[in-house]
């Protein structure tokens, strides 16, 4: 571990201390602890949402992804970007116009029952949970690498980091270290294409005719089919990428932080054009890691292809650029699990503790220590299940979350603001049948079971073929929302009028829902 | 911080969404959103489709056009293309339902009635 990057560690350590003590004044009510108190611009949120996507497993992930596999690596980075178009096109705004602090007040803005909230809550804190796995164990796994120390403190440095942003900065602290981190992660990938491409001479063609002959798969390395052979099993796992954002709970939560929906409107369009440049640069990262670092590099020092863009910095750059990415890569994770714990711990205090268990009636100061005792918990929980699941497949982790996401909750989210019909009954199988279906078919798939010892969980053969099971479990959401819906007479003609007033025009009462 | 401050207190009378949801005014909104968004929809999702589909099922996509590109990298940078298109169309039209959205909250706030 050089000097430099033991010093731009902890300039971005003490930049987001800095951040958190400025926030931590403005933190009173819950509000503030939630939502940053709705005040910030569709400029800072959309930088916000970038920050909060843009994972490790997309910086580093993706990059590896493309210089080990070419095109099938860059199939994710068009599944994520185009799942913004599902989220500006029918999520956004009507969330934005129902909910207050959580998914589960959008659809309790339409249902009142207690079930509906439980069951929103569940999803949001099991999504969350897988969520936060895979990135702390590919944190830690990362950081090892980069500095040199064990899993477990690396688990531990960013474990206590996160803890530090939500417990006393809240949503305020999280959005800017979020902020912050999406211009840092940007201006690396600026420097780094640029770099990759002063080498190719600026000449887009000529890299495509160099990383034919760089790699050992040659002319295969340019076409589609190199990682996904099975044409079910790609769409499955397309499917789940661009319905899956459209129900991740911390980047919807991220739309609760604007005023009204006009300006969660521009933040998805400043968070669109961030996230897509950013995908277009994952292409040229992954060619140079591929050009200029190559296979047997890459493969030798992490077998995931996760460390392509640091040892593409490096070769590219040296070991200045090398410590700048290292660093970024550390803040992109900070901001990450930052906005998860944020999202399970509104889960928890708002919804199961406040809303549930004391039906509503807290005061602003309960509503804020119990919102930090949450945060505290799950960060603690998380750290813990973390330390345990050292050895597991991130990218395994992250995928399920994604399947869940779009199985359980994007079904009932557009059930609730676009189905007349839709009633209680319905909003709690749709969710239960999505998380079920999503949660028992991958424990039965390839990703569990695998007749080659160590390649999965279990030895043995999968039951189901399919190792993102998206494609059934997703329209399986969808049909438990109807039958269950069908199933049961209740029918409230005048609450959907509301509903559909609220949701598409931004009218807000004083009573209902705020 | 402001996010209730956007629009008037509930006037004293209670307002009929229902009634709301029959005016002329509301009817004539979700019809536009809907001729705008189900349409784009259906074709955003159908060009995202098509590239997994094409890639799984055909080869003709691994035909060099430029150089050494192919066409399956042209397609994919017209999702990009296509994903920043649609975002600004959005906007624009976004701006129109805007202001029959305030036109109808005008309407409710003066108490509803008209039709």
């Amino acid at each position: 571990m050089s000097a430099t990057v033991i010093i731009l560690f902890l300039a971005i350590v003490l930049l987001t201390l800095v951040i958190t003590f400025f926030a931590a004044k403005r933190t009173q009510t819950a509000g503030d602890f939630y939502t940053a108190g709705g005040g910030l611009t569709g400029m800072q949120n959309g930088l916000a949402i970038a920050g909060d996507y843009l994972s490790a497993a997309s910086f580093l992930g993706i990059a590896g992804a493309i210089a080990l596999f070419g095109f099938d690596g860059f199939f994710y980075s068009i599944g994520f970007l185009i799942a913004y178009l599902v989220v500006l096109f029918l999520v956004a705004e009507p969330l934005r116009n129902l909910g207050k602090y959580t998914l589960a007040d959008m659809i309790n803005s339409r249902f009142d029952a207690r079930k509906v909230r439980g069951a929103a809550a569940l999803n949001t804190i099991t999504i969350s949970t897988f969520y936060m796995i895979a990135q702390l164990v590919g944190a830690g796994a990362l950081i090892q690498l980069l500095f040199g120390i064990k899993y477990w403190m690396a688990v531990l440095i960013v474990g206590v980091m996160m803890t530090i942003y939500v417990l006393f900065g809240g949503m305020i602290a999280t959005s800017w270290v979020q902020i912050v981190k999406a211009v840092l992660l940007m201006a690396g990938m600026v420097i780094m294409t640029f770099l990759v491409l002063l080498k190719f001479n600026f000449n887009i063609g000529q890299m495509f005719t160099d990383v034919k002959s760089v790699t050992a798969h040659g002319e295969a390395y340019l076409m589609p089919g190199l990682q996904y052979t099975e044409p079910l099993g790609t769409i499955s796992l397309m499917l789940a990428l661009v319905l899956g954002t459209a129900g991740l709970p911390h980047i919807l939560m991220r739309f609760f932080t604007v005023r009204d929906a006009k300006t969660a409107r521009s933040s998805v369009v400043v968070a669109t054009w961030v996230i897509g440049i950013f995908y277009v640069l994952t292409l040229f990262l992954g060619f140079g890691a591929a050009a200029f670092v190559g296979h047997d590099t890459i493969i030798a020092a992490n077998p995931g292809g996760n460390m392509a863009a640091p040892l593409l910095a490096q070769a590219v750059g040296g070991d200045i650029l090398f410590a700048f990415i290292s660093a970024v890569a550390f803040a992109t994770i900070l901001a990450v699990v930052a906005g998860l714990v944020l999202s399970g711990a509104s889960a928890f205090a708002h919804d199961l503790y406040g809303q549930i268990i004391k039906k509503g009636n807290v005061t602003e100061r309960e509503q804020v220590k119990a919102a930090r005792y949450a945060s505290l918990a799950v960060s603690v929980l998380s750290i813990v299940l973390a330390l345990f699941a050292q050895y597991l497949n991130v990218a395994f982790l992250v995928s399920l979350a994604f399947c869940i996401a779009a199985s359980a909750n994007l079904p009932v989210i557009l059930y609730t603001v676009y189905w007349k019909r839709f009633n209680t009954t319905g909003a709690v199988t749709a969710m239960l049948t999505g998380l079920l279906s999503a949660l028992i078919l991958v424990s039965i798939s390839p990703s569990v079971f695998s007749p080659i010892e160590g390649a999965a969980l279990f030895v043995g053969e999968p039951i189901f073929s399919l190792t993102n099971p998206a494609l059934v479990s997703v329209p399986l959401g969808f049909l438990g929302g109807y039958v269950g819906t069908l199933l049961s007479k209740e029918k409230d003609i005048k609450r959907y009028a509301e509903v559909k007033v609220k949701a598409n025009t931004g009218y807000k009462s004083s009573g209902v829902s705020h | 911080m402001g996010a209730e401050k956007e629009y008037k207190q509930e006037p004293a009378k209670e307002i009929d969404f229902v009634q709301v949801t029959e005016s002329r005014s509301f009817k004539k909104l979700m019809h536009d959103r809907k001729k705008f968004i189900v349409p784009l929809t259906v074709f955003f999702m159908i060009f995202y489709f098509l590239l997994p589909i094409l890639t799984s099922y055909t080869t003709f996509l691994n035909t060099p056009v430029i150089g050494d590109i192919s066409w399956v990298w042209l397609f994919a940078l017209a999702q990009f293309i296509m994903t920043w298109v649609l975002c600004t169309v959005y906007v624009k039209k976004a701006a129109v339902f805007d202001k029959q959205a305030d036109e109808i909250i005008r309407e409710m706030e003066e108490g509803g009635k008209r039709q």
